[in-house]
This record gives structure tokens, C-alpha cells and sequence, in this order.
């Protein structure tokens, strides 16, 4: 194995429960710098709960979590750097509904970051020219799209300047019409170079992006590899199965 | 679709349907003319009504004394006017006597021009604090110049002004002291206690304010007040007694705070996981969280219920007359016990209604207003 302080992220035999219930065993997964990382598996498989511990929204109960050389305890001061290096957007976007458009995205960095106004503003105007959505700047998030609204929370947690993402679900509360902008928006940023880990069930988008394809069911990596050998390959029958699931879905 | 070849015309009146289809005509035979019985309890409303307001008016207007002679024997008013017009015009004379003592209490005569301004400075705080582009970091700096403006004014004893103990304090300025100062220290309270009881990751905290809260709330507010001013001083050493005013002044602080924390809480309780998560994420503090995410939207869902608080809590500082502070309540029991007005203590009640309901009122009526600007600004 690599030197671990090289990786991004590194969990290492990563138990969790909810009371009785056994959400995560003995996950291990390793993402390297600048990687790409497609996690998918059914529903109740434990993905979002594996994407939310990389950021501590979880706390594990067993096992270790390394992101980018800093492991998650329940040190504070560690926490805060990871959580200002990690970026995260959610399926149901979270955008905070009584500031506008720039303030959400502005909001952290002047907080968090302590950057002055007159930068974060200049910071955040780049990043949602970049989502292609400068014009809304001004709007509160009620009056913009679902689409729209996804692509801002993609350029609220690009303003960190994190070094990595986190997706989780990102299109799956989206209209049809809107997921193929926010997919655009997710494709340019893994040709930029960030580190991406994304939960999605968007076959299409793990082709043309992922490096890797983990499946998770019941708490388990059952299998993981390129996107071509697990979508034309797959050898456990768990995935075979959850993949006609959802090539039937489509 | 027909719409889709309808001429111009005929959208446009379509935009502005006729009158009789929902003008008011309209919204009265369908609301109060639906049915026989509908009809009937409109119309037996509207009697009751009518013969109540002209009963009013002719009490309190047309039939009413408004002054009466001064008798020159003894240097007092003669009430014998309003006697003779008792049971069918009101006696304003009375107000016109009495209404120094009920707006000041027992505050010195020739000071109480002190408290006049007292009440205006109140009334322009309330207005400035009220605007929304006064919300700014400076407003708390005109509450603490103001506030001080009125502790000074109150006592005196500066300026050349002489000095006036709390307990010849009376009248509205009482009733707005006690209200302002409760709500001001309360709504901190509140807030930080409504945190507390969501602390998970603080038990202890948790815990303290989880009993504060219920056993404030398991006690009428004036047993609280009794306690304040009988029990407290039992326990105090000799020689450290806070003034009357003051504990009853904290009394109202604390029974209020556990109310507006409840309500607090109810709004903090209907902000989605989702806004405390992203906040999380994006590696804000605690405070941070709260201070510009959460509290921001959860005080925001929750202006009603808040005013509705508010505007009891105005009226409950009232409850101070049972341990004999001079409030605008009191002062104006008072004055009614004056043996040649003793018979006319309705309008004075009267007066002292409409005082209290100027100031609920007004608040009732900003609260929708504000309600109404978010709804337009808020995006949700
Ligand atoms: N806060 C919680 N408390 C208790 N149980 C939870 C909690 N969050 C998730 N679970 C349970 O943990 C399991 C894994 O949930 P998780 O949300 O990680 O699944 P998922 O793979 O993301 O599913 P989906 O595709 O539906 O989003 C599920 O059985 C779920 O019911
Ligand atoms: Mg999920």
C-alpha cells in the first residue's frame, strides 16, 4: 500500500451501528489524489452514511478514517481542518433559504476562511460563472430551479477550496430535464483535477468519469474496480443482480 | 383549449372579473345571505350591534359630562355633574382629574415631567427598534444610551434634578420598564436556554435547562412574584436587599424567558436536519451555526407565537399590583379609590384598556407586517 499520508482518503476497517443496526463493516477503501470514485449499491446499503463519516456528519465507532494525512477523532481542531478541506454537496441541496444566492456561497470563506468581503465575493462570482448561473447571484434559492439550485450548492462548497468533494445523490431529487446540467457541471470538475467521491446511481456519469466503482450492500464493499469491468464484468452475483435492477429501472 | 382562442378582450376582463361575481355584493350573499339561517343570524348580529354602539356612543359621547366646577368652599372638584348623569353619560371628569396620577403614580408632582419623557423615549426606542434598517450592530448601542437616558431620568439626583427612590415610582413608565427590561434580558435567556435544551452532547446543560424551563412554567407567574418579594428577602443577609422593583423585575425576566424558550425551541424544531448539516460541512462553529443559519430562519417561522408571548407578557407585569408596585394598573386603582370619584371607575378602567390595547395592538399589527415583508424577501 501506498504511504497513507499520500492518500485522501483512507478508511481502514470502519465499523458503525445505529443502535443494533449494523450500517458499516469493516469497510476499507482507499482514494488517491485527484481520483474519482463512484459509490453505488441499493437502497439501505449504507452509502451516505459512508460518505458522511469521511466528513464526520457520522462518527464511526470502530476503525480508522484518514483524510489527506489528518485522522477523524473526536479532536475538534482536527475536525475543523478536515471539514474546511472536504466539501460536500447534498441531494436535497441545503441551500440556506434566507440568504441569497452570493451570501450562501460568500458565507463560509468570510467565516470560516476569514477572507475579507470584497474577495469572497470575487471568489464566488468566479465559481457560479463557472456553474454558469452569475446572473442569479442576487435571487434567494426558493426562487431558482432545482437545477440551478444543485449547481449553486456545487459552487458554495467550491468556494472552500476544498481539496476534496464529496456527492451524495446528487441528481436523484432532480426533474430529468435538470440532472444532465448538474452531471456537466460534476463532469468539468473531475476534468479540473478535484478529488471526488459520488454516490449516484448515474451509470453514464461513472463511465465517463470514475477511475473506480465501489458497490456496497449491506454495510459491505462486496466488489469494486474500473466502471468498464464492473459494468460488463461483474463477478458477485449481488452485483449482477443489483445491476438488471437498474438497468430495468432505466 | 378554449382559452388558447378567446380574443384579447375577452382575456383582459376575464382579469378583472365583474362585480357581482366577487365584488363585495357578492361576498355578502355568499358569506352572510347563504341560507334562511344564515340570513337570520346576520341580521340578528347586526341588531345587537347596532343597538350596542349607539347605546356607546350615546354613553360616551352624547350624554357624557366632561368637566366639572371646582367647589370653591374646599378647594376640591364637585362631582355632583357626573352623580347626576350616572347610569346614562360617562364621566371624563375623572380622567381629566386623575390622569397625571394614573400616567405617573406617586412620582413628585412637579417631576413628572421626567416621566413624560421617560414614555416618549420608550415610544421611540419601540419605533426605531421596529424598523428594519435600524438592524444593525448600532442598535444595540441606542438600547443601552436610551435605557440609561431613562435610568437617569428616573432617579435623578444629577443635572439638578432631584433625586426620586424607586418606590415613588408609578404609573405607565413603570409598566413600560418592567415590560421592556423583561422582554430585553428574557429574549437572550430564551434563547441560549432553547440551545441548551438541544444540546445532546451536553447532558448536564441539557438537563439544567430542561428543569428551569418546567419549573418556571409549573408556577403561576404570581406565586413567582410573591416569592420575589416575601421569600427572597428572607434569605438574603442583612443589609443585601434588592430593591422591591427590581426583584419583581427579575421575577418577569425569568417566567418569561422560560416561555419565549419554548417558543424558540418550537422553531429551532422545524428547521430540516438538512440546514444544520450543510452549516456542519462547510466547517462552521457552533455559534456560527446558529447565529447565522439556524436562528436567523428558526426566530423567523416563529414571529407569531413570539408576539403572541410578547403581547401577554405586556399585559401579565399588571400581576405586580398584588405585591404593590405602582404600575399603570395599580395607579389607576388608586385614583378610583379617591372617595369623590369612587363611583366612576369605568371609564377609568376604560382608559387604562385602551392604553394597554394601543400598545398590544400595535404590536399584533408590525408583527403581520413583518410576517408579510419576509414572506415577500425570505425565497421560502
Ligand atoms: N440517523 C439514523 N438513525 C438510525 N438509522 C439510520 C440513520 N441513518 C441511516 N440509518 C439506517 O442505516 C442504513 C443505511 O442508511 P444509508 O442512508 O447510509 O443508506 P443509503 O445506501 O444511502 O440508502 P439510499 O440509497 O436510500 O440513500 C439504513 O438501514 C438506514 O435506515
Ligand atoms: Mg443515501
Amino acid at each position: 500500500m501506498s504511504d497513507s499520508t499520500r492518500d485522501a482518503i483512507v478508511l481502514d476497517k470502519v465499523n458503525k451501528w445505529f443502535g443494533q443496526l449494523h450500517v458499516l463493516r469493516d469497510v476499507s477503501l482507499t482514494v488517491g489524489q485527484q481520483e474519482k470514485v463512484v459509490v453505488c449499491g441499493p437502497s439501505g446499503s449504507g452509502k451516505s452514511t459512508l460518505i458522511r463519516c469521511i466528513n464526520r456528519l457520522e462518527t464511526h465507532q470502530e476503525g480508522r478514517i484518514l483524510v489527506d494525512g489528518t485522522e477523524l477523532t473526536d479532536d475538534t481542531r482536527a475536525l475543523d481542518t478536515v471539514r474546511r478541506e472536504v466539501g460536500m454537496v447534498f441531494q436535497s441541496f441545503n441551500l440556506f433559504p434566507h440568504l441569497t444566492i452570493l451570501e450562501n456561497c460568500t458565507l463560509a470563506p468570510i467565516w470560516v476562511r476569514k477572507m475579507p468581503k470584497a474577495e469572497a465575493d470575487e471568489v464566488a462570482m468566479e465559481f457560479l460563472t463557472r456553474v454558469k448561473i452569475p446572473e442569479q447571484a442576487g435571487k434567494f434559492p426558493g426562487q431558482l430551479s432545482g437545477g440551478q439550485q444543485q449547481r449553486v450548492a456545487i459552487a458554495r462548497a467550491l468556494c472552500m477550496r476544498p481539496k476534496i468533494m464529496l456527492f451524495d445523490e446528487p441528481t436523484s431529487a432532480l426533474d430529468p430535464e435538470m440532472i444532465k446540467e448538474v452531471l456537466d457541471t460534476m463532469i468539468e470538475l473531475a476534468e479540473s483535477g478535484m478529488t471526488m467521491v459520488v454516490v449516484t446511481h448515474e451509470m453514464g456519469f461513472a463511465r465517463q468519469v470514475a477511475d473506480r466503482v465501489v458497490f456496497m450492500d449491506e454495510g459491505e464493499v462486496v466488489e469494486s474496480g474500473t466502471p468498464t469491468r464492473m459494468f460488463e464484468e461483474p463477478q458477485t452475483d449481488r452485483l449482477k443482480l443489483f445491476l438488471s435492477q437498474i438497468l430495468r429501472g432505466h | 383549449m378554449s382559452t388558447a382562442t378567446t380574443t384579447h378582450s375577452a382575456v383582459s376582463r376575464r382579469e378583472r372579473p365583474p362585480l357581482l361575481v366577487a365584488g363585495p355584493v357578492a361576498w355578502a350573499r355568499a358569506n352572510l345571505f347563504g341560507s334562511f339561517w344564515s340570513s337570520l343570524v346576520t341580521l340578528g348580529l347586526t341588531y345587537f350591534l347596532i343597538k350596542f354602539a349607539v347605546g356607546f356612543i350615546d354613553w360616551a359621547l352624547i350624554k357624557s359630562v366632561w368637566t366639572v366646577p371646582m367647589d370653591p368652599a374646599t378647594g376640591k372638584l364637585n362631582p355632583e355633574a357626573c352623580r347626576a348623569a350616572k347610569g346614562e353619560g360617562a364621566c371624563w371628569a375623572v380622567i381629566w382629574d386623575k390622569y397625571r396620577f394614573i400616567l405617573f403614580g406617586r412620582y413628585p408632582f412637579d417631576e413628572q415631567w421626567r416621566g413624560a419623557i421617560v414614555i416618549v423615549l420608550f415610544l421611540g426606542l419601540f419605533v426605531v427598534s421596529a424598523m428594519r434598517r435600524f438592524w444593525r450592530r448600532e442598535l444595540v448601542l441606542i438600547w443601552i444610551v436610551t435605557l440609561t437616558a431613562i435610568g437617569v431620568l428616573q432617579w435623578g439626583g444629577v443635572f439638578g434634578m432631584p433625586y426620586v427612590g424607586q418606590d415613588e415610582w408609578g404609573g405607565l413608565p413603570i409598566t413600560l420598564i418592567l415590560s421592556t427590561f423583561g422582554l430585553a434580558f428574557a429574549f437572550p435567556i430564551a434563547i441560549l436556554v432553547a440551545l441548551g435544551r438541544r444540546a445532546t452532547t451536553l447532558p448536564a446543560v441539557k438537563l439544567l435547562c430542561v428543569v428551569y424551563v418546567e419549573l418556571i412554567r409549573g408556577v403561576p407567574l404570581i406565586s413567582l412574584l410573591f416569592m420575589a418579594s416575601v421569600m427572597f428577602p428572607l434569605f438574603m443577609p442583612v443589609g443585601l436587599n434588592p430593591d422591591k422593583l427590581l426583584r419583581a423585575q427579575i421575577a418577569i425576566i425569568l417566567f418569561a424567558a422560560a416561555y419565549l424558550a419554548e417558543v424558540v425551541r418550537g422553531g429551532l424544531q422545524a428547521l430540516s436536519r438538512g440546514q444544520y448539516e450543510a452549516a456542519d460541512a462547510l466547517g462552521l462553529t457552533y455559534w456560527q451555526k446558529m447565529g447565522l443559519i439556524i436562528l436567523p430562519q428558526a426566530l423567523r417561522l416563529v414571529i407569531p407565537p413570539l408576539v403572541n408571548t410578547f403581547i401577554g407578557f405586556f399585559k401579565d407585569t399588571s400581576l405586580v399590583l398584588i405585591i404593590g408596585i405602582f404600575d399603570l394598573l395599580t395607579s389607576g386603582k388608586v385614583a378610583v379609590a379617591d372617595p369623590i370619584w369612587q363611583a366612576f371607575s369605568t371609564e377609568v378602567y376604560i382608559m387604562l384598556g385602551l392604553i394597554y390595547f394601543c400598545f398590544c395592538f400595535s404590536m399584533a399589527r408590525y408583527s403581520q407586517g413583518l410576517e408579510r415583508e419576509f414572506a415577500k424577501s425570505g425565497g421560502r
